[in-house]
């Protein structure tokens, strides 16, 4: 991969449910380190754009590439690229059987194929970055929604991936937890990884994004810097949205 | 033993011991006291074993067959599906009795083979066991959240881990109690494989009962024996369902 390349590339896609498009003609291209976050109404599509990055959905027409890999239907490609992209789901998905040292150990110990002391330390690494050292050992329903977000992170992270993507990270937590999981994903941003996250914490994208991409019936319908984004949307339906869910 | 099981036991034994002093019951034939009766009651304790390796043997063979079945019926491919299916729908429609019947009589015509009848005892317990455990291997792992497996596959694992250390154990500890349910029905179907002259308990009681011509008390030793069986059988599967139960959600 040569440096000025884009660590993801999406040139033209196109992606349908049926008979509904969800996606039309996406193209963009974000470098490494890039924070970008993709904000829309829902049914805009950034879901299942955010999901055709590491592969969790399929697309009809166009190209994407992820970190030097042609991303394709079969399972070598995105096996390859899901080494490098690392997921974090709006209802958490963590491993119920599993203890939360034992949920972070499975990808090093059968992904990575590292031994067992080897995956355990990394696992205790990521699990006090996100700063729950001390629950290693529960199970993820004795802990809050905060603390499953946090170890799900602990666990996307555990694979080492250059790519971080967030689904509605804080979309499925109360209120009062929202805040510890976002300052978990900003000092993550302070560490030079590339990450692309779907939210509507706007004021978590003024903070750390780079650039800010509105979506609207699967179209990218602007891209802009956070105080442009914020101060001068170009777009009609970019003002409506941002009124919506700024003056709630 | 838990509380219900010894309630029961107690129960029976006094059931039995009130009718059996009326005196139209002849339970010398199993009274282990004297020696005619301590010979037949070993005469029928002999069946024990096959009983239970019959059984064993069928049903550790139709669990690994049910999920290999169930396996391809849930995947994108669909010949795969239809094939899984196809075989649950055959299979499950043949009654047990006729499926021991045409393994034992049936098969060595089409393979030129003769099988002994514990083998021919296993392979139809077992044939008509897979289809019911693919239906429940299906219904658990079908049961399992999309979520559990974009997680595992984000993490890199591909299908087989993905199922290995994710889908299946989550699946396994939600249809214990209907593979538990199972086992409890092949052990009383095993006693079916007597037909073809397994010596296993039942065919043991036909054959005493032939010789002393107490079929009441005969049989109704008989029960007990499947009853004491099955009673150790749902212990032992409600003990490992509460051991998996703890880190369950």
């Amino acid at each position: 991969m040569r440096d000025d390349e884009p660590i993801i590339l999406f040139d033209n896609v196109f992606k349908s449910f049926g008979d509904f498009e969800v996606l039309k003609g996406i193209s963009l291209e974000i470098a490494p380190g890039e924070r970008v976050v993709i904000c829309g109404p829902s049914g805009s599509g950034k879901s299942t754009l955010i999901r055709c990055i590491n592969g969790l959905e399929t697309y009809d027409r166009g190209r994407i590439r992820v970190a030097g890999v042609a991303l394709g239907t079969d399972d070598a490609s995105r096996r390859a690229v899901r080494g490098k992209a690392g997921m974090v789901f709006q209802q958490f998905n963590l491993f119920p059987h599993l203890t939360v040292l034992e949920n972070l150990m499975l990808g090093p110990i059968r992904a990575r194929g590292m031994n067992r002391p080897a995956a355990e330390e990394i696992a205790r690494r990521y699990l006090a970055r996100v700063r729950i050292p001390e629950q290693a050992d529960k199970y993820p329903r004795q802990l809050s929604g905060g603390q499953q977000q946090r170890v799900a992170i602990a666990r996307s992270l555990c694979m080492e991936p250059g790519i971080m993507l967030f689904d509605e990270p804080t979309s499925a937590l109360d209120p009062e937890m929202i805040n510890e999981v976002l300052e978990v994903m900003a000092e993550l941003a302070g560490t030079g990884m590339t990450m692309i996250c779907v939210t509507h914490e706007m004021g978590f994208a003024r903070r750390v994004a780079d650039r800010i991409m509105f979506m609207d019936h699967g179209e990218i319908v602007e891209t802009a810097p956070p105080e442009r984004f914020f101060s001068a949307p170009e777009s009609r339906r970019c003002r409506d949205f941002l009124q919506k869910i700024l003056n709630h | 033993m838990g509380p219900s099981m010894r309630k029961a036991l107690v129960l029976l034994a006094v059931a039995l011991a009130l009718t059996g002093c009326s005196g139209s019951w002849g339970w010398y034939v199993v009274d282990p006291t004297t020696p005619k009766g301590y010979t037949n009651v070993r005469f029928l304790l002999s069946g024990l074993q096959y009983t239970i390796l019959l059984s064993a043997t069928a049903i550790s063979i139709s669990i690994v067959a049910g999920l290999l079945v169930a396996l391809p019926g849930l995947s994108a491919s669909r010949g795969l599906r239809w094939a899984s299916r196809t075989y649950v729908e055959l299979v499950r429609a043949v009654p047990i009795l006729v499926l021991v019947l045409w393994v034992y009589y049936g098969l060595p015509q089409i393979t030129g083979l003769t099988i002994g009848v514990f083998w021919a005892g296993v392979i139809a317990l077992a044939l008509s066991d897979s289809a019911f455990q693919a239906e429940i291997f299906r219904a658990g792992i079908q049961s399992i959240a999309r979520g559990q497996y974009e997680a595992a596959y984000s993490i890199s694992l591909n299908y087989r881990d993905t199922m290995r250390y994710v889908i299946l154990p989550q699946a396994i500890r939600r249809i214990l109690p209907a593979i538990g349910n199972q086992i409890v029905y092949m052990l009383k179907m095993s006693s079916l494989v007597s037909v073809i002259g397994m010596q296993e308990l039942t065919r043991k009681a036909n054959e005493l009962v032939v010789t002393e011509y107490r079929p009441l008390e005969i049989y109704t030793f008989l029960v007990l024996e499947y009853l004491v069986l099955i009673l150790i059988v749902s212990a032992g599967v409600r003990w490992l369902e509460r051991r998996m139960r703890t880190d369950e959600r």
